[in-house]
C-alpha cells in the first residue's frame, strides 16, 4: 500500500466517479451520499502521505515509477515534493467542501454533475502530482472536459458561451505548451539519445540549449500557464467562466485550477528553462503584466456592481500578486507566491460560497439588490466578515502573510514593484469594504431582503475548515513556510546559481523567522 | 514491362487480397441474382462481404510474419510489392469496409436500397485501394485508382430517389474523372522523362536528371494536382462536402477514410519513391496547400449545421493535418500519417456510425439540431459521441491525439516551427465545432418529434468496438505505435 499512495490518492475520485455512474438517475439521495462520501473517503486517503511526507527533504518524495508508452518514453510517473503536496491538500479539502456545498443547489442532472465533478477531481488530483511530461499533458487536458460540462449545464444565464471560452481559451494556451514539450523532448532526443518525458531527464537539457530558445520555450510553456492563472491579458475567460459557473464550480476554478499555472510555473516552466525565465525581457514582462494585472483587476472590481464577477475580478488582482512573487525569483518571492495560491484557494472559495448563500434564495448576484442583510444573518455576517479580511490582506488572517512575504520579495528586486503591489492592496481593500457596506451595512432597503434565512449547519460546515485554515495561516505559518523552503531553495538555485551562497543571510530562513513573531502583534485585529 | 508472359506463385501471392475481393464481389452478384432475392433476406449479401472481409485479414495476417522481419514480397516483375507499407494500409482498408459493411446492412434497409450491387461495389473499391498501397508502376496504380473511384461513384449514388445522392455521384464523378486525366497527364509525362513506368526507375531518372527543369516542374504539378483532388485538399476540396452530404452515410464514411488513406499511401509512395530526390521543390508546395487545406477545412467546418458537412469540412481539416505528415519527410512523420489514419478510421466511423443510426419518423435525420437533448434518450452511445469528437479534436488520452502528437513532433525535428503553431493552433479552432456537436447532445434542448437512435446489432458493435477501440488506443497505445508505426517505415526503404 505505502508505494501507491499517490495513486491510491487521485484514484479514489475517479472510483468513485464510476461508483456514480453505476446508480440509477432517479436516486438522487443516494447519488449524493455516495458522492460525498467518496469527497471524504478522498480526505482520508491522504492521511498516509500527510504522515509520510518529509518537509526537510527537497527531493521527490512517495515516488511510483512504472513503463507506460515505451515506444514515446512515457511513464507512469508520480511523485511530490513541498510544492505539490500544499497543492494536493488544498485540492482534497476544496473539492471536499464543493461537493458538500452542491448539495441542495444542484438539483438537476444530478448524477452527471457528481460524476463530472469527481471526474474533475481526479483530474486535478493528477496534475499536482506527476512527474512524467506526457502524463502532465494528459492530465492537463482531460480536467478540461469536465469543467466545460460543469459551467456549460449547471451555469447561469451565459453559460453556453462562458464554457466554450473557457475551453478555447485553454485549450489554445496548452497546444502552444505541447509544442514547447515536443521540442523539449526532441533536443533531450538528440543530445541524449533516447526518449524521455520524464521531468529529471528534461531538466537536464537545459545545460545545452542557448538562450534564445530557452526563451522561446519559455514562453510557449508560459502562455499556457498564464491563461490558467489567469494573468493579464490572458484572463478575459476568467469573469465569464466564475461567474456564469454553479457555486462549486467557482469554488473549484478559483480555488484549485487557478492554482494549476501557478504550480506550473514553479514546477515546469521555470526550472526547464532557467534561461528563458531569467532573461530581463521576461522577468521584466512578466512583472509589468503582473502589476498591471493587480491594478487593472481591482480596479475593474471597485466598478462592479455584479457581486460574483466582482469576486471574480478580484481573482486577476490577487493572483497578479502570486506571478509578481514568482517572477521576483528568490526564496521570499517565490515561496510567498506560492503561499498566496494557496491562501487563496482558501479566502476565494470563502467569497464565492458566500455570494453562492444568498443567490440560493434570492436569486439575484446584483449587489444593488442586497443591503442590510447584516441585520437578518449575523452568523453570515461574521464569516463573510472574515472572508473579506482574509482576502484583503488584513494581519492575523493568512492574505497578509502571503501578501508580506510577497512584497519583501519584490521589494529586493525593486522598490517600484513593491510600490505598485501596495497600491493594489490598498485597492483590494477599497473594494471589499465597499461591497461589505453595500451588501451587509445599513438598513434593508429592499422588502424581498426581509425573509433571508442565516446560514444553516451545512453551510457552516462547509464554511469552518476554510476559516480555520485562514486563522492558522495567519497566526502560524511557520509550518507552511517549512515545507515551501526546501523546494523554493532548490528551485532559486537552478534558477541563479550561487544565489545562497552569495547572500548568506538565507532570506527564506528570515521569513520563517519573521512569521514566529507575528502572532504577537496582531490579535487585536479582529 | 513483364519480361515474360507468365504467371507465377509470387504474382498470385501478392495479389491474394484483391483476388479474393473480386471473387467474393462476383460471387454476392450471382448469389444475389440466383439465390438470396429468392429468400427475400438481402441482408445476407452483408455477411457473404463480411465472410470476405475475413478471409482478407487472415491473408494479411499471413503476410505478417514476413513484412515484420523487413522482407518485401515482390510480384508481377515488381509492379506490386508487398511491405510492411502495404500491409499496414490493407488493413486500414479492410477495417473500413468492414465498418462500412455492417453499417450499411441496417442503413440500406431503412432507406429501401438493399440491394447486392452495393456490397460488391465496396469489395471492389477495396480490391482498387488494396492495389493503390502495394502498386509500384504508374500503369498499376493508375488502374488500381480507377477501380476505386469508379466502384465510389456508383455508391455515392445508390440511394436513386435521393436527388442529393445523384447530385452527389455527377459532382464526384466529373471532378473525379477531372483529377484522374490530370493524373493520368502527369503520369504520362513521368513516362516521357524516365522511359519506364516502375516507380523506382523513374525516381533513379529523376534523380539523375542535372536540375529541376520546366518539364519536371509539370509532371510534379499535374500529379500533385491530380492527388490534391482525390484527398480533398485545398483549393481542390470542393466536391467533398457536397459528396459527404448526399451520399449513403455508411459510403460517406467509406469515402472519407479509406479514398482518402488509399489516396495517400499512392501519394506518400509517389512522393518519396520518385520525387524523393527533389524534395525541396514538393515540400514548400505541400506546406502551402496543407496550411490553406486546414484554414478552409477548419473555418468552414465551424459554420456548417449539418452533420455530414461539418465532418465533411472537419475531414478536409484532418486531410491538411496528414499532409504535413508528408511535409516534414521523415521516419517520424510518416508514422504520424499511419498513426493518425488508423486512429481516424475508428473514431470517424464511430461519428458517421451514430449519425447513420439517427431517425426522425423513418426519414434520416442529419442536422446539427437533430442531435439535441441525445443525451436524455440514449446516454451511453452520447458518451461514446463525445468520446469520437473529443478524439477528433486531439484530446488525450484518445486515439487521435496521438496522430498529432507525431505529426507536431515530426515537424519540430524539421525545424518547421511556424507550420507547427499554425497547425497546433488550428486545434483550438476545430474544438470549437466539435464542442458544437457535444454541446447539442448534451445542453440542447430536445425537439418536439425528437430523432432517435435506429440500431441493430451490427450497427451497435461497430459503435462500442469503435469507441472502445478510440480508449484503447489512447491509454495504451504502445502496441498500435509498434505495429503501424513502424510498419510503414518500409516506404522509406
Amino acid at each position: 500500500m505505502s508505494e501507491h499512495i499517490l495513486s491510491i490518492i487521485w484514484l479514489t475520485p475517479l472510483v468513485g466517479m464510476i461508483a456514480v455512474m453505476c446508480l440509477p438517475k432517479e436516486s438522487k439521495d443516494l447519488i449524493r451520499y455516495v458522492a460525498n462520501g467518496f469527497a471524504v473517503l478522498g480526505l482520508l486517503v491522504t492521511i498516509p502521505m500527510i504522515r509520510a511526507f518529509d518537509s526537510s527533504n527537497g527531493d521527490f518524495q512517495m515516488v511510483e515509477r512504472h513503463d507506460w508508452i515505451p515506444a514515446l518514453g512515457a511513464q507512469y510517473y508520480l511523485g511530490v515534493d513541498g510544492f505539490g503536496y500544499l497543492m494536493i491538500l488544498l485540492t482534497v479539502v476544496v473539492g471536499w467542501l464543493s461537493i458538500l456545498c452542491s448539495w441542495s443547489s444542484i438539483q438537476e442532472r444530478v448524477k452527471e454533475y457528481y460524476a463530472f465533478f469527481l471526474f474533475l477531481q481526479a483530474g486535478m488530483l493528477g496534475v499536482f502530482m506527476v512527474l512524467d511530461v506526457f502524463l502532465f499533458y494528459v492530465f492537463w487536458e482531460i480536467m478540461l472536459v469536465p469543467m466545460y460540462f460543469i459551467i456549460g449545464i449547471w451555469g447561469g444565464g451565459r453559460r453556453l458561451y462562458a464554457a466554450i471560452k473557457f475551453f478555447l481559451y485553454t485549450l489554445a494556451g496548452s497546444v502552444l505548451m505541447l509544442l514547447g514539450i515536443l521540442k523539449l523532448y526532441f533536443d533531450h532526443f538528440a543530445q541524449f539519445g533516447h526518449y524521455s518525458f520524464a521531468l529529471e531527464d528534461l531538466l537536464r537539457v537545459a545545460a545545452y540549449t542557448g538562450p534564445d530558445m530557452q526563451f522561446w520555450l519559455f514562453w510557449a510553456f508560459f502562455v499556457a500557464f498564464a491563461v490558467k492563472v489567469p494573468m493579464f491579458p490572458f484572463h478575459t475567460w476568467l469573469p465569464d467562466a466564475h461567474t456564469e459557473a454553479p457555486t462549486a464550480g467557482s469554488v473549484i476554478l478559483a480555488g484549485i485550477l487557478l492554482k494549476m499555472g501557478l504550480y506550473g510555473l514553479v514546477r515546469f516552466a521555470m526550472p526547464l528553462f532557467p534561461k528563458g525565465a531569467t532573461a530581463e525581457l521576461t522577468v521584466q514582462l512578466v512583472a509589468l503584466l503582473s502589476i498591471v494585472g493587480i491594478i487593472y483587476g481591482a480596479l475593474v472590481s471597485l466598478m462592479q456592481s455584479d457581486w460574483k464577477r466582482l469576486v471574480a475580478y478580484s481573482s486577476v488582482s490577487h493572483l497578479g500578486f502570486c506571478t509578481l512573487g514568482l517572477i521576483a525569483l528568490n526564496p521570499n518571492g517565490i515561496s510567498g507566491g506560492m503561499l498566496q495560491g494557496f491562501n487563496h484557494g482558501l479566502s476565494t472559495p470563502l467569497l464565492f460560497l458566500a455570494v453562492g448563500i444568498v443567490y440560493d434564495q434570492r436569486h439575484t448576484r446584483e449587489i444593488a439588490d442586497y443591503g442590510g442583510l447584516a441585520n437578518r444573518m449575523p452568523v453570515y455576517t461574521v464569516l463573510f466578515a472574515i472572508s473579506l479580511f482574509a482576502s484583503m490582506g488584513m494581519p492575523g488572517l493568512n492574505g497578509f502573510i502571503g501578501e508580506f512575504t510577497i512584497l519583501r520579495g519584490a521589494y529586493e528586486v525593486s522598490i517600484w514593484w513593491a510600490g505598485f503591489a501596495v497600491l493594489g492592496i490598498v485597492l483590494g481593500a477599497a473594494y471589499l469594504l465597499w461591497l461589505f457596506q453595500r451588501v451587509m451595512l445599513g438598513p434593508i432597503t429592499n422588502p424581498k431582503n426581509e425573509g433571508v434565512k442565516d446560514m444553516n449547519l451545512r453551510e457552516i460546515i462547509v464554511m469552518a475548515p476554510l476559516v480555520a485554515g485562514c486563522f492558522w495561516i495567519g497566526l502560524y505559518p511557520k509550518p507552511f513556510f517549512e515545507i515551501l523552503e526546501a523546494p523554493t531553495n532548490k528551485l532559486v538555485e537552478r534558477l541563479d546559481p550561487g544565489y545562497f551562497s552569495r547572500n548568506a543571510a538565507e532570506p527564506a530562513d528570515e521569513a520563517v523567522r519573521l512569521s514566529r513573531l507575528l502572532p504577537a502583534e496582531t490579535p487585536a485585529s479582529e | 514491362m513483364m519480361d515474360a508472359i507468365s504467371f507465377t506463385l509470387d504474382d498470385f501471392h501478392v495479389l491474394k487480397p484483391a483476388i479474393v475481393l473480386c471473387l467474393f464481389g462476383c460471387g454476392i452478384l450471382l448469389t444475389d441474382a440466383f439465390l438470396v432475392r429468392r429468400i427475400g433476406q438481402r441482408w445476407l449479401n452483408a455477411v457473404t462481404a463480411l465472410v470476405g472481409e475475413a478471409v482478407v485479414a487472415a491473408i494479411l495476417l499471413q503476410y505478417l510474419p514476413d513484412v515484420r522481419s523487413g522482407a518485401a514480397l515482390t510480384g508481377l516483375a515488381g509492379s506490386v510489392v508487398v511491405d510492411g507499407f502495404g500491409v499496414f494500409f490493407n488493413v486500414v482498408f479492410m477495417l473500413a469496409a468492414a465498418l462500412a459493411i455492417i453499417l450499411s446492412a441496417r442503413y440500406m434497409e431503412s432507406e429501401g436500397e438493399q440491394r447486392g450491387e452495393y456490397y460488391a461495389l465496396i469489395l471492389f473499391a477495396q480490391a482498387g485501394m488494396s492495389i493503390m498501397a502495394t502498386g509500384h508502376d504508374l500503369v498499376v496504380l493508375f488502374v488500381a485508382l480507377e477501380t476505386m473511384a469508379l466502384s465510389f461513384y456508383v455508391m455515392v449514388g445508390f440511394l436513386r430517389d435521393s436527388k442529393r445522392s445523384n447530385e452527389a455521384a455527377m459532382k464526384y464523378l466529373i471532378l473525379g474523372a477531372f483529377s484522374s486525366g490530370l493524373l493520368a497527364y502527369g503520369f504520362s509525362v513521368l513516362y516521357g522523362i524516365s522511359g519506364s513506368t516502375s516507380l523506382a526507375a523513374i525516381g533513379e531518372a529523376i534523380a539523375a536528371r542535372p536540375a529541376l527543369d520546366w518539364i519536371m516542374i509539370l509532371a510534379l504539378i499535374t500529379t500533385s494536382v491530380g492527388l490534391f483532388f482525390k484527398i480533398a485538399a485545398a483549393p481542390f476540396h470542393m466536391w467533398a462536402p457536397d459528396v459527404y452530404e448526399g451520399a449513403p452515410t455508411p459510403t460517406t464514411a467509406y469515402v472519407s477514410v479509406a479514398s482518402k488513406a488509399a489516396s495517400f499511401a499512392l501519394m506518400i509512395r509517389l512522393f518519396v519513391t520518385a520525387y524523393g530526390s527533389v524534395a525541396e521543390a514538393w515540400v514548400p508546395l505541400l506546406a502551402i496547400i496543407a496550411i490553406a487545406t486546414m484554414t478552409i477545412g477548419n473555418l468552414a467546418a465551424v459554420t456548417q449545421s449539418n452533420l455530414k458537412r461539418l465532418l465533411a469540412y472537419s475531414s478536409v481539416a484532418h486531410g491538411g493535418y496528414i499532409l504535413l505528415g508528408l511535409v516534414a519527410f521523415s521516419a517520424t512523420g510518416l508514422r504520424g500519417i499511419a498513426i493518425y489514419l488508423l486512429a481516424y478510421v475508428f473514431m470517424n466511423f464511430g461519428a458517421f456510425a451514430l449519425i447513420a443510426a439517427l431517425r426522425r419518423d423513418g426519414e434520416a435525420a442529419e442536422e446539427l439540431d437533430d442531435l439535441n437533448g441525445l443525451f436524455g434518450r440514449a446516454p451511453g452511445y452520447t458518451i461514446l459521441m463525445a468520446i469520437f469528437m473529443l478524439s477528433l479534436t486531439g484530446i488525450p488520452p484518445l486515439a487521435g491525439f496521438y496522430g498529432k502528437y507525431y505529426i507536431f513532433l515530426a515537424l519540430l525535428g524539421e525545424g518547421y516551427y511556424i507550420l507547427a503553431v499554425f497547425a497546433a493552433l488550428y486545434v483550438a479552432v476545430s474544438a470549437y465545432y466539435y464542442f458544437r456537436v457535444i454541446r447539442a447532445c448534451w445542453l440542447g434542448e430536445a425537439a418536439e418529434r425528437p430523432a432517435s437512435l435506429d440500431m441493430n446489432l451490427g450497427t451497435r458493435t461497430a459503435l462500442v468496438a469503435s469507441g472502445v477501440l478510440t480508449v484503447l488506443i489512447g491509454v495504451l497505445p504502445q502496441r498500435f505505435i509498434d505495429l503501424a508505426g513502424e510498419s510503414v517505415l518500409a516506404a522509406l526503404r
